[in-house]
């Protein structure tokens, strides 16, 4: 999504939401991470100022305190920024891709259903299809990318063809850098 | 999991969790940057089994295509990184004194782009540092250049080497350029 899109550079709109629409931000976040509640006040005081930046292409982004937290696609699901997903992994469910997979995923590939069952790889959870996942990789601490189950992890393990899981963001990506700027 | 988040190292070469520095073209300044600022994670990630270049344990044989074309991405990476080092040696910042009437002139600063300096938000800097008129344009080579409206060569060349450290002094360049056809001397 951020291989063409510069967050910078692409910005139509920049506001500051009104209280109402924060509330909904945050329930919305935590009907979808639950394990979000520990950190929600702390990641989002109350007090403090949401701003959303809209960019082309019906992206928008969660920011606080000029840290980007959070982007979506439209109005579906809320996805944490990497940065955010490092410091808490447990966030989001976990699918790890082997290693021969890492270097197409740091270009921005999609994962394929074979990345995902091969020897290196696990799934150890059961999910359907269209959830936030966190990419993990064979034999690496952190996550490298956030993406969307195109199959439910059963139809992954039996097809075991053609994509799996939708690269979102990931390490590299135009949103990764400007995290960095 | 724990609560608390957790802290996590980025590399400050490219930005990636040192761990994945092993993927990207610029590994070999990766490495050296961690082994200056993380040595207990150089010696953790880079160092088992001795080879210090392909990392991971046992992963090497499934690697060797890959770790071929990292070779070839590292070197290319490598002569990239040359180049747009010896361009910043060899090329100067030049800022132009032209005069536009007789007592009227304006600054033109040249090149400051090899610098990786932005130029629209230094021209921007310019104009409020200096209360003048600052644009960029592009001038009758066809390059980009930051005109400051009013003489302020001096001042430029301070606040350039005030605010971009990495410019050295020996690579600005004043110039004053006089009007031509003009018989009669500068009154």
């Amino acid at each position: 999504m951020f291989k063409k899109v510069h967050p910078k550079e692409d910005i139509a709109s920049q506001s500051q939401v009104k209280s109402s629409v924060q509330r909904n931000i945050r329930t919305k976040l935590l009907d979808q991470m639950p394990e979000l509640e520990k950190h929600l006040d702390e990641l989002m005081p109350k007090k403090a100022a949401l701003t959303v930046v809209k960019l082309r292409e019906h992206i928008s982004l969660v920011v606080v305190n000029g840290e980007v937290l959070f982007f979506n696609h439209f109005d579906e699901a809320y996805y944490p920024t990497l940065k955010l997903l490092h410091k808490y992994p447990a966030l989001l469910p976990k699918l790890q891709v082997d290693r021969g997979a890492i270097r197409f995923v740091l270009s921005g590939a999609n994962i394929m259903c074979p990345g995902l069952t091969s020897p290196g790889a696990r799934m150890d959870v059961s999910l359907p299809e269209g959830r936030v996942v966190a990419i993990m990789a064979e034999g690496k601490e952190h996550a490298l990318a956030v993406g969307i189950t195109k199959m439910s992890t059963d139809d992954i393990r039996q097809v075991n063809k053609g994509h799996g899981v939708d690269t979102i963001h990931y390490l590299g990506d135009q949103l990764w850098k400007s995290l960095f700027e | 999991m724990t609560d608390a988040p957790k802290n996590v190292v980025y590399c400050g070469v490219c930005t990636f969790p040192p761990e994945y520095c092993e993927f990207g073209a610029s590994l070999p300044r990766c490495q050296k940057w961690l082994e200056a600022n993380h040595p207990d994670l150089f010696t953790a990630l880079y160092s088992v089994g001795g080879n210090v270049v392909a990392g991971e344990k046992g992963a090497l044989d499934e690697l060797d295509s890959d770790s071929k074309k990292l070779a070839k991405a590292i070197g290319k990476e490598e002569a990239k990184l040359k180049r747009v080092q010896e361009k910043k040696a060899s090329t100067m910042i030049v800022i132009k004194r032209i005069e536009r009437t007789k007592k009227k002139r304006v600054t033109s600063v040249l090149n400051l782009e090899v610098f990786d300096v932005e130029l629209k938000k230094a021209a921007k800097q310019f104009a409020s540092r200096f209360a003048c008129g600052s644009s960029v344009s592009k001038n009758n080579q066809n390059l980009e250049e930051i005109v400051i409206q009013g003489d302020v060569s001096e001042e430029v060349k301070a606040y350039i080497l005030q605010t971009w450290k990495t410019i050295p002094e020996k690579n600005i360049q004043l110039i004053e350029e006089k009007k031509k056809k003009k018989p009669e001397e500068e009154v």
